[in-house]
């Protein structure tokens, strides 16, 4: 067994096993963990893969941002998992028949799977020679290049999302006192401090 | 940069963005208004926003419908600005305007004028125009997302009251359902081609259909009917309609309808033109079934807004049966149906908007009883505008409806425009009793009087030309076939 034969099996184990441990933990912060795990055994495989670039970006993202984001959510919101999980139940054999149905009719298209002539080519059509071309290179002329289009688009439906988690949950109080930096550099002892005399015995 | 010769060499030149120079100058106009009323007066600011959404989403109408001739490609086949598109890009541009300044006072009553309201809707109607330019799955889903996440944010924009919210999310759960079906079509579709772009889809579907591709085809067709609500994918219309703000509720009857409706067509003809026989048959189905079940559900419905509701699921169903007929005449019939669709509900909602008793608003019918003895203009008005609805003859939507039929009978599916017709005469039933509770209804709690010169004019204008368009119904025809020529040919 070559070492980059038992690496991916390492990999697919581990990610498969953190998939499945991600769904089957009881505690929702082990979810979040067995998740990060997951995550991480997929940017091997794409070390292996050659796909380097990808690779970093699912840890740097997923796992720095999405997933530590995704524990402090857990962790916060006040959510009974068990009582969620029991309302679920309720529903799990009509939920899993559908499934089942589902997945009879996959199994009946694949079993009569055929492309079109040329499919293969034309969705390997984009995709440089990685010989040639680093892949953050070839990643970087695709997005912004051949598909700006949906990725610009992309960016306006998260402008959209910002705007609509503002506008739905964003409260502005009233009465609220806040540090006011600019009063505060602008007052001066004069009006600030007020001497009194306070006779001996006697309060204020 | 040393050249290795990459596929997409050269090929920037095939960006082309001035095909999109409309959509790219609404996303720039819709930014400064959102800078201009966050560091400017806030929520003060919401009433000017309105005004100048409103009036740049008009300028845009005039922009694209003088502007463009023929057909022009963008991003590398991904947008695709031909008259097709172009015709229901002013068709959506001119009611989403039209809706922004019918439902203003509305808001403001409420209480939830917000300056994100016009802003949201300007980036919904951007959406819209990317869908119908779509030439590829991929732009095609993008501007249905834009649209869509703008409409679950305003169907839940009076977040204090709980059937908004409610709409909201049941909208947004549903609608997220819809778009999972259709990727999940989309992906069989891209594995079956090889490609997303449309044009690749329909060279590959030209060898005939395999079984993978005809799932794919009925999978992007469950999302589609889930967005133009054709039953039985239609459950979430009522509901919706209901709880959502009056302004909102006339906009999701509107813009995304047309939206929708030809972007389901664009689909259908440029990505499955060659196996109309799969198509054909279940737009058919969707069609029969929404002008049923919109009949017929009316009939028992109370508050006009889900009355609207159900109707507006009929009316798909009518213009579905343009799209089953798969030839040019029923694009063409389809096209028709869906401006007189727009102006017939622009009108209606204009009144439905006005519609208060001591400054509160209802959406109770029994509230229309005697209605014309005090106010016999409106009332006719109205009157205009439920015959044009019922599909009575001497006005415009007769004609509509005409034109769908005879595309049926044209393309050999004379049941379907048999049931279209037995149908329309269900339909009536609902749309006269309106009629005649405003003409003989028992006396009761008047409504109020008041109506703003903005929806006045629109009321009027909307019912004048469901008359007067009976002559040569404003050159619509000519437009419509020409458009309907560049979506077939």
């Amino acid at each position: 067994m070559t070492p980059a034969l038992f690496a991916f099996h390492a990999f697919s184990a581990a990610a498969v096993g953190g998939g499945l441990m991600t769904v089957l933990a009881r505690h929702p912060v082990h979810s979040v963990l067995w998740l990060i795990l997951a995550f991480l055994s997929s940017a091997g495989l794409f070390v292996l893969a050659g796909a380097e670039f990808v690779a970093m970006l699912l840890i740097v993202v997923y796992v720095g941002a999405v997933a530590v984001l995704f524990l402090f959510v857990v962790m916060m919101l006040d959510v009974d998992f068990a009582e969620l999980k029991a309302e679920m139940a309720k529903f799990l054999p009509l939920g899993l028949l559908i499934g089942v149905i589902l997945l009879m009719e996959l199994a009946l298209v694949f079993g009569v799977w055929s492309g079109a002539e040329g499919a293969v080519d034309s969705r390997a059509a984009p995709t440089p020679d990685p010989a040639e071309t680093a892949n953050t290179e070839a990643l970087g002329a695709l997005i912004y290049t051949r598909y700006i289009y949906p990725f610009q688009a992309a960016g306006l439906i998260l402008l959209v999302a910002m705007i609509g988690a503002i506008v739905l949950t964003l409260r502005h109080r009233t009465g609220v006192k806040r540090q006011d930096v600019i009063a505060q550099m602008h007052r001066n002892p004069a009006e600030a401090v007020e001497l009194k005399d306070v006779k001996p015995g006697q309060g204020l | 940069m040393a050249s290795p010769g990459w596929p997409w060499e050269g090929s920037e030149t095939m960006i082309n963005a001035a095909a999109a120079l409309p959509e790219i100058l609404l996303v720039l106009f819709a930014m400064a208004a959102l800078l201009f009323a966050v560091f400017g007066g806030k929520d003060e600011a919401a009433p000017s926003v309105l005004w100048a959404s409103a009036a740049a989403l008009a300028a845009a109408a005039l922009f694209v419908g003088a502007g463009g001739r023929g057909t022009r490609e963008a991003f590398h086949g991904a947008f695709v600005d031909d008259g097709y598109a172009r015709f229901a890009k002013v068709t959506i541009l001119l009611s989403a305007a039209a809706i922004l300044v019918i439902g203003r006072r509305h808001m403001e009553r409420l209480g939830i004028l917000k300056f994100e309201y016009p802003i949201l809707i300007t980036l919904a109607a951007v959406g819209m125009m990317m869908m119908v330019s779509a030439g590829d799955l991929m732009a095609l889903y993008m501007g249905l997302e834009l649209q869509s996440l703008a409409l679950y944010v305003v169907a839940s924009i009076d977040r204090d009251s709980t059937r908004s919210t409610e709409a909201g999310l049941k909208y947004f759960v549903l609608g997220a359902l819809s778009s999972g079906l259709l990727l999940y079509g989309a992906s069989l579709v891209y594995g079956y081609a090889g490609t997303t772009l449309f044009s690749g889809i329909l060279r590959a579907a030209g060898d005939g259909a395999s079984i993978g591709l005809v799932f794919g085809l009925v999978f992007i067709s469950v999302g589609l009917a889930f967005k133009v609500s054709a039953a039985p994918f239609h459950m979430w219309t009522p509901d919706v309609y209901e709880g959502a703000p009056t302004p909102v509720t006339a906009f999701f009857a509107t813009a995304p309808k047309v939206a929708a409706m030809v972007l389901f067509g664009r689909v259908l003809w440029d990505a499955f033109g060659g196996v109309s026989g799969d198509w054909t048959q279940i737009v058919a189905f969707l069609s029969v079934v929404s002008m049923f079940l919109g009949a017929v559900a009316a009939i028992g419905q109370r508050d006009i807004k889900r009355l609207m509701a159900y109707s507006s699921i009929s009316h798909m169903g009518f213009a579905l049966i343009g799209l089953a007929a798969g030839t040019e005449e029923g694009a063409r019939a389809m096209l028709i149906y869906m401006v007189v669709y727009v102006v017939m509900n622009i009108g209606v909602f204009a009144f439905i908007l006005s519609m208060e008793r001591e400054g509160e608003p209802v959406t109770d019918i029994g509230a229309l009883n005697n209605y014309s003895k005090g106010e016999p203009l409106k009332g006719l008005a109205l009157l205009v505008l439920m015959f044009s609805l019922a599909g009575v003859p001497p006005f415009v939507g007769f004609f509509a409806k005409l034109y769908v039929l005879s595309a049926a009978v044209g393309a050999g599916m004379a049941w379907l425009a048999l049931a279209g017709a037995v149908a329309s005469v269900i339909a009536a039933y609902y749309y006269l009793r309106i009629v005649y509770f405003m003409y003989f209804g028992e006396e009761g709690a008047p409504l109020d009087r008041t109506m703003t010169p903005a929806n006045w004019i629109a009321l009027l204008a909307c019912a004048g030309a469901m008359a007067a368009g009976v002559v040569n119904l404003f050159g619509i025809e000519a437009l419509a076939a020409s458009a309907a020529a560049a979506l077939v040919d």
